[in-house]
């Protein structure tokens, strides 16, 4: 049993505490039982959802691996993560859906719910064994980290997930169009001779998937597809438009995309070539306006570690990625408490992601899921990757003063991370 | 004046003022390498290193030459098949280098900002000898020198640059350096090969019309067109870019009457450019080669003495 005082219900200024037995919560202001911990006078939330992590596990596991990766995320303020099967092998078997299951479950830290690849070895060919890799735990299927270049294996893996009542999330972009792209395209990549990736490969990609979804929607085939990481205006347009019509569209947007923009490789640091690349300012803005208005479902990190060697050789060898799933929610936070919002903000990345894949959404009421976190919104703090527990300690945000930590994590009841 | 640029990456930090005693500095390299004994004491017991990631023997000797002529030691470090086509960072490199006890770098590599990077990771001067698509400055500062060399000042001219501008680092630098010295820009080249990103540019025109390119140019400069561009899908033919684009005498009839030929070498003859333009009166092609060793001379001077 646990009971944790001194915190504030989001939107309540009261001063109250929660007690926490056998993995729910009990109840609010009961007489304190158990260990006590002080909550510092922090908000208290639902724990926050990620739904795009890359933890690396099995065979990547110099860049991260579930222990490092979870901690990571319950240090982030994160209770459940979905981590992305493009790892080596590909999680394409339901035993390994099993093995990371069972691995994660004995951390203790973040629950891992894996995602499993939606054909095998995602080669993008032959549907993987979709209903195995259900039945195995799997929370959703993608081929992430690829692209789904062939637009008939998307279908048939739609339709068979959709019967399953299953989403798949889709990296969305042409890889044709993206050709050898290793940033946007545009004036500042053609002023720096780097090799452009045109907002088009991302546009023309969503509107090819949307128009899947809607062919077997109008059959009356159920069919969720969710678009990873989106990062342009053009395609935040069509997928309001895919919305607007009804179809069974979502989208992620990532706060990478969010707070950096393409002029930031002008640097030469491949900390800044991440998967689709940072956009323009006006790419930033409208899907900022996405967020507020709705037609951006959640946010996501796509947390995408890599050693520190790979990430210091050159622009076009480093591979992509940011990871920084333990500064998303003061990020945020920082840089958009104003405009959006803490409800709106904390929705996005608790009950949002929830309702894109489907599970219930996660309250603070007596009887639910003992998930939350504890967050300090008003003591600044500069980023210091040293403290980071993911195995990539280094970050764009290097010394950027945040608000809005975590304090302390409870996931199923137990303490996963307490500052 | 502006603070002293520290390295030469490309021009982003280079006052007109700067690159102008560039040139200048590089009439007198000129003169030392017409005498018998062409060598000057300049960088007498400093050690210059050629650190190639990528393979050019033309522009490697045009350093190493240009770093003996003024008396320095030279460390020639060639990655072709080491360590870092291995994965070994750039960094990891450039800390071994580092430990030669090294007092200036000079860096050719496939990979635009690869040499911001060895300024960062070295901390010493570092010149740029082509880093991928981005830049090759000492190329540019040899075209622009050969050019002031025909006109006096390079003040009110206008160079066109034809061929493969997208694949291209000396096009880059040209239309970065030339507009600081007073030049209009056009680049021209078929429209797959002309990101439109380019125009931009300060004093930076583009066309795809060659004719309209070369009139009332001043200079004209065709530039090595890849044959492994036709795989990527850029051109229908290669017969059909040379009857299109090369730079030839029925072209140049279009250039004003005094207009050069440049290129920067090494050619693709009756290609991009036809052999009759680059063997004839307008050409100075062999003269940019001389050039280039006076203006990496100079740079050197520049970067390692000249500071104060
Ligand atoms: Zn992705």
């Amino acid at each position: 049993m646990i009971t944790i005082t001194n915190i504030k219900r989001v939107g309540s200024d009261k001063t109250e505490s929660v007690t926490i037995e056998g993995g729910l919560i009990k109840g609010w202001n009961l007489p304190e039982e158990g260990q006590v911990i002080d909550g510092q006078g922090g908000t208290v939330a639902p724990a926050l959802i990620e739904l795009h992590a890359h933890l690396r596990e099995p065979g990547q596991t110099e860049k991260e691996d579930l222990a490092s990766g979870l901690a990571a995320a319950a240090a982030g303020g994160y209770g459940t993560v979905v981590s992305m099967p493009n790892t080596s092998p590909v999680v394409d078997d339901p035993a390994i859906v099993r093995s990371l299951i069972e691995k994660a479950a004995g951390l203790g830290f973040a629950r891992l719910r894996p995602a499993a690849a939606l054909t095998k070895g995602q080669k993008g060919e032959e549907l993987a064994e979709l209903t195995y890799l259900k039945e195995a735990g799997a929370a959703m299927f993608t081929d992430d980290g690829r692209t789904n270049e062939n637009a008939r294996t998307l279908r048939l893996g739609l339709e068979t997930a959709g019967s399953l009542g299953m989403v798949i999330s889709v990296h969305a972009e042409d890889a044709s169009l993206r050709a050898d792209g290793v940033m946007n395209e545009g004036p500042v990549s053609e002023a720096l001779g780097l090799p452009g990736n045109p907002a088009s490969a991302e546009a023309a990609r969503v509107a090819r998937d949307i128009e899947i979804v809607a062919g077997l929607h109008a059959q009356g085939v159920p069919a969720r597809l969710h678009i990873q990481h989106l990062s342009t205006a053009r395609a935040l347009d069509l997928v309001r438009a895919a919305k607007a019509q009804g179809l069974p569209v979502t989208c992620e947007v990532c706060p990478h995309h969010l707070t950096l923009t393409d002029e930031a490789l002008r640097s030469f640091d491949a900390i800044f070539k991440v998967a689709p690349p940072l956009r323009t300012q006006a790419d930033a803005d409208h899907l900022l306006e996405g967020l507020r208005d709705g037609s951006v479902d959640c946010l996501a990190t796509d947390h995408a570690p890599h050693t520190r060697a790979e990430k210091e050789r050159d622009l076009l060898d480093a591979p992509s990625g940011i990871a920084y799933i333990e500064l998303a929610f003061p990020l945020m936070y920082t840089r958009f408490g104003e405009t959006l919002g803490l409800d709106r903000i904390l929705d996005l990345m608790t009950a949002a992601p929830a309702r894109v894949m489907g599970w219930a959404e996660p309250t603070l009421d007596a009887g639910q899921k003992a998930d939350l976190v504890v967050l300090d919104l008003s003591t600044e703090r500069p980023v210091n990757p040293a403290d980071f527990k993911s195995k990539a300690k280094f970050t764009p945000w290097a010394g950027e003063t945040l608000k809005g930590w975590p304090v302390l994590t409870v996931v199923d009841g137990r303490v996963a991370y307490q500052r | 004046m502006g603070s002293h640029p520290r390295h030469l990456l490309d021009f982003q930090d280079w006052t007109p003022e700067r690159l102008t005693a560039i040139l200048d500095n590089a009439d007198t390299m000129l003169q030392v390498l017409d005498r018998p004994v062409k060598k000057v004491p300049a960088l007498q017991g400093l050690t210059v290193c050629n650190a190639f990631f990528e393979n050019s023997t033309r522009t490697r000797t045009s350093f190493e030459l240009a770093a003996r002529r003024m008396s320095a030691d030279v460390l020639t470090f060639a990655a072709g098949a080491s360590s870092v086509s291995k994965g070994e960072s750039l960094r990891d490199t450039m800390e071994v280098l580092t430990s030669y006890k090294v007092d200036a770098y000079i860096v050719r590599h496939h990979a635009a900002g690869a040499a911001h990077l060895v300024a960062r990771y070295s901390g010493k001067p570092v010149i740029n000898a082509g880093d991928g698509r981005r830049a090759h400055p000492t190329q540019a500062l040899l075209d622009a020198y050969t050019i002031r060399q025909e006109y006096g000042s390079l003040e009110g001219k206008t160079v066109a640059i034809i061929g493969d501008i997208r694949h291209s680092r000396v096009a880059r630098s040209n239309a970065e350096l030339l507009p600081k010295l007073g030049a209009k820009v056009v680049l021209c080249g078929p429209a797959p090969l002309l990101p439109a990103g380019l125009g931009a540019l300060p004093g930076v025109t583009l066309t795809t019309d060659p004719r309209e390119a070369v009139r009332g140019a001043h200079a004209v400069m065709a530039l090595r067109l890849q044959r492994e561009r036709m795989s990527g899908g850029f051109l229908g033919s290669l017969q059909e870019y040379a009857d299109t684009y090369q730079v030839n005498e029925t072209l140049m009839q279009e250039a004003e009457s005094g207009a050069v030929v440049l290129h920067p070498g090494p050619m693709n003859r009756d290609l991009e450019i036809s052999g009759d333009t680059a063997d004839g009166p307008r050409s100075r092609i062999l003269k940019q080669v001389e050039n280039g060793q006076a203006i990496r001379m100079s740079v050197l001077y520049h970067l390692l003495v000249g500071r104060n």
